[in-house]
């Protein structure tokens, strides 16, 4: 039988830095879209908790218990990254698989939010999205996730097959920002 | 433009894709006759001032909004959800 090869989504495309920027691949391991069932909202969050020590996020927010974390992920549903999900979540919800559908990487460094302003119309400013906050946005014109994981730090993720596009776009809006300092 | 998506907050127009007038949220009975759908699929009002559309956030939460703005000023009033709006009928 043939052995195959498990290639990253962004496989010999990061990490690449400019300036004070640097973008790198996050394998972020499972991920399962969560969408509960009509009027199962409440005990979704209760059935989450105890699978997973996590209630379901309010929107354009994040959870995060050790490497397990759940994004709002849109209307009416959410994103469990990390962690397979337990099988009692489905009496409350449909569960999608999204592993390898989603490339997903950090841009990271003293002027990242600069480069991400080139890319995306999201109000990036602390008072309105500070760390652990996460919005369904624009990027270069694709569908994203984006979620601020730190200070200076930025989880991006969009389809797995936009994976070039969005390091190339990455790229000229580094090399732009470096090149105004 | 910004809309004030009711989940999302302000948001600038790029993330939504224009859907039509919000009138297409009432659809005639399937017995309401041949004029009736006529108007409902094909005849719309232009109007110069406030209007309801629907706007789709795509590029965002993907919900389905009714937007209340002004044709002439540009003046956006405020957005549903439109399962809100429809009280969940499709
Ligand atoms: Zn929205």
């Amino acid at each position: 039988m043939a052995e195959l090869t498990a290639k990253t989504p962004c496989a010999g495309l990061l990490p690449i830095s400019a300036g004070r920027v640097t973008v790198t691949e996050v394998d972020p391991g499972p991920m399962t879209a969560i969408a509960p069932f009509k009027g199962k909202e409440k005990t979704l969050a209760g059935a989450l908790d105890r699978a997973h020590g996590l209630g379901g996020p309010a929107p354009g927010q994040t959870r995060v218990k050790g490497h397990v974390r759940i994004l709002w992920f849109g209307h009416a549903h959410a994103l469990l990254v990390g962690v397979a999900p337990k099988p009692t979540l489905a009496r409350h919800a449909a569960l999608t698989d999204q592993g390898d559908a989603w490339a997903v990487v950090q841009v990271e460094g003293a002027e990242a939010r600069d480069v991400l302003a080139r890319l995306t119309p999201l109000d990036l400013r602390d008072a309105v999205f500070a760390v652990d906050a996460t919005a369904r946005t624009e990027l270069a014109h694709m569908q994203a996730a984006i979620t601020r994981v730190g200070a200076q730090a930025w989880q991006m993720m969009v389809f797995r097959s936009m994976a070039t596009t969005l390091v190339h776009d990455l790229d000229a809006a580094m090399r732009g920002v470096a090149a105004r300092r | 433009m910004r809309i004030p998506c009711p989940i999302c907050g302000n948001r600038d127009s790029r993330e939504f894709d224009y859907m039509g007038h919000a009138l297409t949220l009432d659809r005639p009975a399937p017995d309401a006759g041949l004029g009736a759908w006529d108007d409902y699929l094909h005849n719309r009002e232009n109007p110069a001032g406030p209007t309801r559309d629907l706007w789709f956030h795509g590029l965002g939460c993907g919900a389905w909004l009714v937007v209340s703005r002004d044709t002439v000023t540009h003046e956006v009033f405020g957005a549903e959800l439109a399962r809100d709006v429809t009280g969940g009928r499709a």
